[in-house]
């Protein structure tokens, strides 16, 4: 038995969430929520309750038994809230919703949506162009713009790209205190752009850059972020920003709303977006923006960027990933996937278990307490599939599975999957690359 | 010299699970670990204060069971632990949590200024990496995320090396500052015998929202901009071609490749395979 809450009537002022002593209720999507593993029907939540929207089932001795059925609706908002939460109910988003959730499509208040192209070392993380295709999609479904922002310094030879992956207006702020990436001065331009123009909703990249100068803007404008979203949407009615993201290490997915706040923010996690086409000589109206920078007041200096190699390179940013676990069954058998990737140019990698076997280093593992990786092209040589595994890796474009048993999780998310003997099907597997693509080659 | 330790008490993520019919969350019988990332922060707040002098204080934000987390940490050998607790701070988001956190640390700070303070690069629970930001930027101290090493630290700056996705950055902050670390920063220690029987008879503080003066408006439901609007199991990645390699091993690898290149999934022209740029 458990505690039941009547939608209609339930106004979401969250007394009832404050009430519970063991916390079995949650103010989703503002509506009261039970869960029902935790209620243990005390009742509480149901005397506290100003619209009568919960009842206990089935308890005769509960004061609010004989409820009448209209009085939730008979319950009036405009009057008083009884004192017991008067104090929670006074921010309501549900009564508050309609006056600031949903501002005036293409109005000139918190309008617009942003993508912050991030420039560094002389690159673009291709994730911009991904967001301003995902850019397009959002703002066409809101009917606003779509807008660029450069920060950097010497950033010229970045403005006609983001015209061509589809910006129709660009802000630019181009000053030497942004040569090297510090949060400070990024942020400090960023934060400013987005006071003055009120974007409606801001986009970057999740990744080291994103992560750590969205948050410190949001703190800044006093604002909601979503952190590594891999889906985002726009409600149809009330046009707000669906952020889809993965949590507790990808065992489930949550999808957040910034209902009360703007701009809404979200960092989008690389290589999952579509990148648009690029229309080369595209143009669109160019804003310099002048922030006046005190080098004496910024607290971080950059003292040196070591470029890591091709090889070093970090996983994430692998094309063809062979990967091994414990079914290669010792550290001399790595000869196997290393031959494999040799003749694929490709990066090694493995699940935990080959990590705390030795064979391979920290900084090789693909999982959750590892790194999460979408390459082109991964395969998974004797590698069961734990959900920890599966989580770093099941977002990669294509994935190739071998394993020697046919219930092992890893096939269920493998493209091809190759029931055998890896000691057998592994080398078969190089000689035929390596046959055919010298033969390519060749040609 | 003061070290403060942000420390969330987390579920240990790889048991949670979404309960397929009711799409809510099966916590019950998951077990609570400190957050790993926050415990490579505490190692080195002790490792600096074995090095230079000085204490650690550890602060949390959670339910009262997490006291647990607070007396484990003590074990490795921290001078100081402050729970922050209230039915007030349930539902935080991020900006509301950083709010609680950095409010408590401004305290903390009154009367025992701060050098630096210490988080995870991100809680395995949320993931969200974003606490540790917002509580720098409410103190007003530099922030230096993704640490994997302090190379100095000095009366009033610390030397950091941060990873990127192209390469290590080197920056300085002056103190006091906030470093999240990753966990290529140090190898964690096992408590010692002194510390455990220390950590056993301490009792963690507790602070709730009368110890503070909070703006009860910047926390739990009401502080929080963002709600979650929806929970579900994520999309099975629909199955593919599983192909049977014990009868003829080179046969079912040659139809596998065959096929790979028909699709230009791996392709013959080696340039070709740098792709995207």
């Amino acid at each position: 038995m458990t505690v039941a809450v009547d939608k209609t009537k339930c106004i979401g002022c969250g007394a009832c969430v404050v009430e519970c002593p063991i916390e079995a209720l949650d103010l989703i999507d503002g509506l009261a929520v039970v869960n029902p593993q935790k209620c243990n029907d005390n009742g509480k939540c149901v005397i506290v309750c100003p619209t009568n929207a919960l009842t206990l089932p089935n308890q005769p001795d509960q004061p609010k038994q004989a409820l009448d059925p209209e009085a939730g609706s008979k319950f009036d908002l405009k009057e008083p809230l009884p004192d017991t939460v008067k104090d929670y109910a006074q921010d309501n988003q549900k009564k508050t919703i309609s006056a600031q959730a949903a501002p005036v499509a293409g109005g000139d208040v918190w309008s617009g949506v942003w993508v912050i192209i991030e420039y560094s070392n002389g690159k673009v993380a291709p994730v911009s162009w991904e967001l301003l295709g995902e850019g397009r999609k959002l703002a066409d479904s809101i009917g606003c713009g779509l807008c660029g922002v450069i920060t950097g310094y010497q950033v010229d030879s970045v403005i006609p790209e983001a015209f061509a992956y589809g910006a129709e207006k660009v802000y630019v702020v181009d000053h030497p205190a942004l040569k090297d990436y510090r949060t400070e001065p990024y942020a400090e331009a960023i934060t400013s752009l987005v006071t003055k123009y009120q974007p409606e909703i801001i986009l970057m990249g999740a990744t080291s850059m994103g992560r750590d100068v969205f948050p410190a803007i949001a703190t800044r404008v006093q604002t909601g972020l979503t952190a590594d979203c891999t889906v985002l949407g726009i409600d149809p009615e009330t046009k707000l920003l669906q952020q889809t993201r993965p949590a507790f290490g990808g065992n489930i997915m949550a999808t957040i709303l910034c209902r009360t706040s703007r701009p809404q923010m979200a960092t989008v996690r690389p290589r999952v977006m579509a990148m648009p086409e690029r229309v080369e000589g595209r143009e669109g109206e160019l804003i310099h923006e002048d922030i006046p920078f005190d080098e004496s007041t910024i607290r971080t200096k950059v003292l040196e960027f070591i470029s890591s190699d091709a090889k070093s390179a970090f996983l994430d940013k692998a094309e063809i990933i062979v990967a091994v676990g414990l079914g290669i069954a010792a550290k001399r058998n790595m000869v196997l996937a290393e031959e494999l990737a040799e003749v694929l140019g490709a990066t090694i990698a493995g699940s935990r278990g080959a990590v705390e076997a030795g064979w391979l280093t920290h900084d090789q593992q693909v999982g959750q307490s590892g790194t999460t990786v979408r390459p082109k092209v991964y395969i998974a040589i004797g590698i069961s599939g734990a959900i920890q595994h599966l989580v770093g890796m099941e977002t990669s474009d294509f994935i190739i599975a071998i394993n020697n048993d046919p219930e092992a999780t890893i096939l269920k998310v493998a493209n091809y999957g190759i029931v055998g003997d890896l000691f057998q099907i592994v080398p078969a597997m190089t000689a035929e690359f390596k046959k055919r693509l010298q033969h390519g080659v060749a040609n | 010299m003061h070290f403060v330790v942000c420390l969330k008490q987390v579920p240990d993520t790889s048991e949670v699970r979404i309960d397929p019919i009711t799409n809510t969350l099966m916590r019950e019988g998951v077990p609570s670990i400190i957050n790993p990332y926050d415990a490579h922060g505490l190692e080195e707040a002790i490792r600096l204060k074995e090095k230079v002098g000085g204490k650690v204080t550890i602060v949390s934000m959670g339910p009262p069971q997490a006291k647990e987390a607070l007396k484990k940490a003590m074990t490795f050998g921290a001078d100081r632990a402050i729970l922050l607790s209230d039915r007030a701070f349930g539902g935080s988001d991020s900006l509301a949590t950083a709010y609680i956190l950095s409010s408590a640390i401004q305290k903390i700070q009154e009367t025992d200024p701060i050098d630096l303070v210490f988080a995870g690069k991100e809680a395995i629970d949320g993931d969200t990496a974003q606490t540790g930001p917002g509580i720098a930027q409410r103190l007003d101290f530099p922030q230096l995320t993704y640490a994997i090493k302090i190379q100095e630290l000095t009366e009033t700056t610390v030397t950091v090396e941060r990873k990127t996705e192209s390469g290590r950055q080197i920056v300085q902050a002056q103190l006091p500052a906030l470093i999240t670390v990753e966990k290529e920063l140090n190898d964690l220690r096992y408590a010692s015998l002194p510390n455990m029987m220390k950590a056993a008879a301490y009792e963690p503080e507790v602070w709730d929202v009368k110890s503070l003066s909070f703006d009860t408006k910047k926390m739990g439901l009401k502080g929080s901009p963002t709600s979650v609007s929806r929970i579900f199991a994520p999309p099975g990645r629909s199955g593919g071609e599983i192909m049977d390699g014990t009868k003829d091993p080179a046969a079912t690898v040659a139809t596998v490749v065959q096929k790979l290149f028909q699709q230009n999934i791996i392709m013959v022209n080696p340039l070709a395979k740098g792709g995207k740029s």
